[in-house]
């Protein structure tokens, strides 16, 4: 019996698809572990060989690496959300209580989207915090934390776009709260110093420019769920792209 | 072709640059360092990766059971929530309003940490402690962020646990559905305490009060120029103004809430565009 399985296991490696798709074997020679890092698209973010102290989980924590873990998960349930939600303020809200009720998983996911949210947010602010004890930042890292303060920021707002998705009441009036800080920015905001001087009015300064109108309202639904879904996952990607290069081009900074 | 008895291995090109490599007996392909410092990565950093991977999951599985994603009432410009809170993370900067207006509060010290945050590998010069949590070789720099990452967090664990109706201080014992009365102690500005207690016009108050928020910056920017001469001379002219300045404004925040609290001053700087 095991003969004839192992036949047939020889058959499928050795046809012309298999040898295609997988193009060395099964990663347990020195060879084959080198190839798997050459051959395999998302493991080619790793490095043959990697420094013993970069296996250390008390210097690292795996914090940067959970916290692209959690855009990855943010990524999958946000996709299966989008196919219940319609950013539309007559059926936005309607659509969550939908995905609570009445969709097979759509609490889960969710919930689940919801508590990603929250802990990369958090993870970006503790791996920042590693990274500046651990000096990680210092040269040849220069670059590569000023990407990285780049990504904190992007996390904050994508997790700040989507809070008013669900629109109730939460999601209205914190969104209000954080668009009349716009208003007082500086120079370019009709509240702020030197606003009024610059010929700011309620309908064309910054705050008007994020929301597509004076309040919350269609307009910022809209604009908050592309850049949500699209606009700023897309940047946050390229920023990532970068950032995990410059891990590789730099070098692990742990100890041996 | 002229030598026939060593036979070219290739062409020879006299454009072309040949380099020659050994080959060795070994098991490891590396580079650069020996290869007894590292291990490959599959499967010793692969499978840490999964596991961490596998364990974040259970928990993202785990947590919603214990609590659920909230949904209020619909979206209604007619209802104005007592107290309005921005998302948990932006809790300390609403915080701050309490003590700055808008336009610091939520524009120019967040700006400002950002692009605080983003010079740090510029100006912290010091060698030292890459790769280790190394607290001794580095303590002015250790203590700086630690110091800006506390307030970060006490803003917020304020904002999210000690506020309630009207942005009014509670405590977790206290009836949180039950208005406070509003503080019977009324914000002065500096200017008006110093034209008050020291009988000087509104206006020669006003000047000194540039002068004191001057002072502020200039006493800060000199103590470590005259006392601490190694320090300044190791950032140099440019590195050490610069840090100097996020230094100076990172204190200006716990400055204001202290004159805040403990003598009432509203704004401790009145200019005709901003008040500070």
């Amino acid at each position: 019996m095991t003969g004839l399985i192992e036949k047939l296991r020889q058959q499928i490696v050795s046809t012309q698809v298999w040898r295609s798709i997988f193009r060395h074997g099964y990663p347990d020679t020195d060879l084959n572990r080198a190839l798997v890092m050459f051959s395999n698209v998302i493991l080619h973010l790793h490095p043959v060989r990697v420094k013993r102290g970069a296996l250390k989980i008390r210097y690292t924590w795996c914090l940067g690496g959970l916290t692209f873990f959690m855009f990855i998960i943010l990524t999958i349930t946000g996709v299966f959300l989008m196919f219940y939600y319609v950013p539309d303020t007559r059926r936005a809200y309607n659509d969550i209580k939908d995905l609570q009720y009445v969709v097979y998983f759509g609490n889960l996911m969710r919930d689940m989207h919801r508590w990603a949210a929250h802990a990369m947010v958090f993870l970006v602010w503790l791996h920042m915090t590693r990274v500046f004890l651990t000096g990680a930042y210092k040269p040849p890292r220069e670059f590569n934390w000023i990407v990285g303060v780049m990504l904190l920021v992007l996390t904050l707002i994508l997790s700040w776009t989507g809070y008013l998705l669900p629109w109730d009441q939460l999601a209205l009036w914190a969104i209000t709260v954080g668009s009349k800080m716009a208003e007082a920015t500086p120079v370019i905001g009709v509240s702020g110093p030197f606003g009024l001087q610059m010929g700011m009015r309620p309908d064309n300064d910054i705050r008007f420019m994020l929301l597509g109108g004076t309040v919350v309202g269609q307009s910022a639904l809209l604009r908050f769920y592309v850049l949500h879904c699209v606009g700023l996952p897309l940047l946050a990607g390229v920023f990532m792209a970068v950032h995990f290069w410059r891990i590789r081009k730099d070098g692990f900074s742990g100890p041996l | 072709m002229a030598d026939q008895t060593h036979a070219p291995v290739s062409p020879r090109d006299p454009k072309k640059t040949y380099g020659l490599a050994e080959l060795v007996r070994g098991k490891a392909p590396s580079s650069a360092r020996p290869p007894e410092e590292t291990v490959f990565s599959w499967p010793d950093l692969v499978y840490v990766e999964f596991l961490a991977m596998l364990f974040a999951t259970v928990v993202l599985i785990v947590l919603p059971l214990l609590s659920g994603a909230p949904l209020e009432e619909s979206a209604s410009a007619d209802t104005t929530p007592n107290p309005m809170k921005a998302p948990w993370y932006f809790l300390g900067l609403q915080e701050l309003l309490v003590f700055f207006d808008p336009w610091l509060a939520g524009v120019v010290l967040p700006g400002l940490i950002i692009v605080g945050l983003m010079v740090v590998p510029y100006i912290d010069i010091n060698p030292k402690g890459i790769g280790q949590y190394n607290y001794t070789e580095r303590k002015f720099a250790v203590w700086t962020f630690c110091f800006g990452l506390a307030l970060w967090y006490i803003f917020i664990v304020v904002g999210v646990y000690l506020r309630g109706l009207d942005w009014q201080w509670y405590w977790p014992w206290d009836n949180w559905s039950l208005h406070k009365e509003a503080s019977s102690v009324s914000l002065i500005d500096l200017e008006v305490i110093m034209a008050q207690k020291f009988g000087m016009a509104q206006t020669t108050a006003n000047l000194l009060t540039y002068l004191i928020t001057g002072a502020f910056y200039a006493i800060g920017f000199t103590i470590p120029f005259l006392f601490f001469r190694k320090f300044y001379e190791a950032l140099g002219f440019v590195r050490y103004n610069l840090m100097m300045f996020f230094f100076m404004t990172m204190m200006l925040v716990p400055f204001k809430v202290m004159i805040r609290l403990v003598f009432n001053i509203k704004y401790m700087l009145i200019t005709p565009f901003f008040k500070i």
